[in-house]
């Protein structure tokens, strides 16, 4: 009897609480900031890999900053620093702020992983791919663009696999900036009222980190594999 | 000399110095190379002969003199070294094929993206070159896929895409295996035949004797000498050139 209690209990849960939801929020945090941690983390490389110093040294300031600085304190200094003190406002709606908050600090703090990872890429280009783009007469841009970028992304799909497993595990730093119904927030308040199901809480969602990680891993391998350029 | 022309040359060359560290690698270099003109560079390894190649499309930069290309200073950078490159066409000891492009794309790149020709034009050329070049077979293959030679042979073509004013050879063959030379060599040799500006730094005696109008011998850094190629195999005249052949020449 005393298992059978345990397993309605356990089962009651997810009718009392939204699990699911919850990795939902996570989910939803990870794409959006994957999405501009990746657009701003190819500036930074073009930054790094430009022939203008001022720009090689922003480049490289940018990633020495965010990337030294832990998530916490970005978010932190998000939501005392930007948004009470400063007033900024990203939506007039709290949950959706706090959300878009959430994903500011994310896809800042993200972008310089991303920054590194692509350039790690770029030196798996050999020079003389860019001394020929840039002996038929492309400039920096279009030779970035259709010569060195497609191999370096080519040659950065693990590190980038890395930092997405990365930010999606980061997601739940969020709670920091006031998204209250994401996974981390929910597991503290459901300890909190159920401690008898302590374990069974945390395994629950430490299976379901690895349940949405392990394809990523899985997914960059192969596609690095697959997509690896051959010379 | 007899080798200039009172025309303006296509490429001039005037004092032109340049280091690596304490290493003097380009010492007052004075040279020029007339339109149509078949210019072969040759000289010890570490005579400074690839660097005055790539010092003429600017992949080296310089520290002193000046380089003209068509009467016109080389510019510093940006569009007008772009645009300036663009005309000048190069062919790297490694081939440098665009790894993720297939043979096909890898020639019509310049001419689509920089020329802005049209893609079905830039195709049409691309197949016709790829054909003098012996390869139009391969077109739809990644350079990876092709040998050595082949793979040299399609870097030529993608240099004639562009309808350079000249090209600039950098060791072509040297990193061939010994059976592939020759269809690169001759490739090169019906270039030359089509009164195509050539500079060419090469080890390749053969071809230096069949196709070259003109023959500077590099050594240290300095042109020690120049001569067509007859006189310069039969009769050298420095002794650093001398020395030179006499350890070529005999294999």
């Amino acid at each position: 009897m005393r298992s059978d209690g345990f397993v309605s209990q356990f089962a009651d849960l997810f009718d009392e609480y939204d699990v699911l939801g919850a990795f939902w929020v996570n989910i939803q945090l990870t794409l959006w900031s994957a999405l501009f941690a990746g657009i701003l983390g190819t500036i930074l490389a073009l930054f790094r890999i430009s022939p203008i110093p001022s720009l090689r040294w922003a480049g490289t300031a940018y990633v020495n900053i965010f990337r030294n600085t832990p998530l916490t304190i970005i978010m932190v200094l998000l939501s005392l620093g930007v948004w009470t003190q400063l007033g900024v406002q990203l939506s007039g709606d709290f949950t959706t702020n706090f959300f878009r908050f959430g994903v500011v600090g994310l896809s800042v703090y993200t972008a310089s992983f991303v920054c590194e990872s692509i350039r790690s890429g770029v030196n798996t280009v050999p020079i003389g791919q860019a001394e020929a783009a840039r002996s038929i007469g492309l400039s920096f841009l279009p030779a970035a663009r259709l010569i060195i970028l497609p191999q370096a992304f080519r040659g950065s799909i693990a590190p980038l696999g890395s930092t997405l497993i990365a930010l999606t595990k980061n997601s739940t730093v969020a709670s920091v900036v006031g998204v209250s119904t994401e996974t981390s927030g929910l597991l503290k308040t459901m300890l909190e009222f159920h401690s008898s199901l302590l374990v069974a809480i945390f395994l629950t969602f430490a299976l379901g980190y690895v349940i949405l990680v392990i394809p990523v891993g899985i997914a960059t391998t192969a596609l690095s594999r697959r997509l690896a350029v051959k010379r | 000399m007899d080798v200039t022309s009172a025309t303006t040359p296509l490429v001039r060359l005037s004092g032109v110095n340049k280091h690596f560290g304490d290493l003097h690698v380009l010492r007052d270099i004075d040279l020029e190379v007339d339109k149509g003109e078949v210019l072969v560079v040759i000289g010890p390894s570490g005579s400074g002969k690839s660097t005055l190649c790539r010092a003429i499309n600017r992949l080296e930069p310089i520290d002193s003199g000046t380089i003209e290309l068509d009467g016109e200073p080389l510019p510093q950078e940006g569009k007008a070294l772009a645009r300036l490159r663009s005309d000048v066409g190069m062919v790297f000891q490694s081939f440098n094929l665009f790894a993720h492009k297939t043979v096909l794309e890898n020639v019509t790149l310049g001419p689509v993206k920089v020329r802005r020709t049209k893609k079905a034009d830039a195709r049409e050329e691309a197949l016709t070159l790829l054909d003098r070049v012996g390869v139009k077979d391969q077109a739809d293959k990644l350079p990876a896929q092709l040998s050595g030679g082949q793979q040299q042979r399609v870097a030529i073509a993608r240099a004639l895409a562009m309808h350079p004013k000249v090209i600039l050879f950098d060791e072509p063959t040297s990193a061939l295996d010994p059976e592939m030379v020759g269809e690169v060599l001759d490739v090169m040799v019906g270039l030359a035949r089509d009164g195509m500006t050539m500079v060419v730094v090469t080890h390749e005696m053969g071809f230096a004797r069949k196709a070259a109008n003109r023959v500077v011998f590099m050594a240290d850094g300095r042109l020690v000498e120049q001569a067509t190629p007859e006189e310069f195999f039969t009769n050298p005249q420095s002794t650093r050139a001398k020395d030179f052949l006499s350890k070529i020449l005999p294999h």
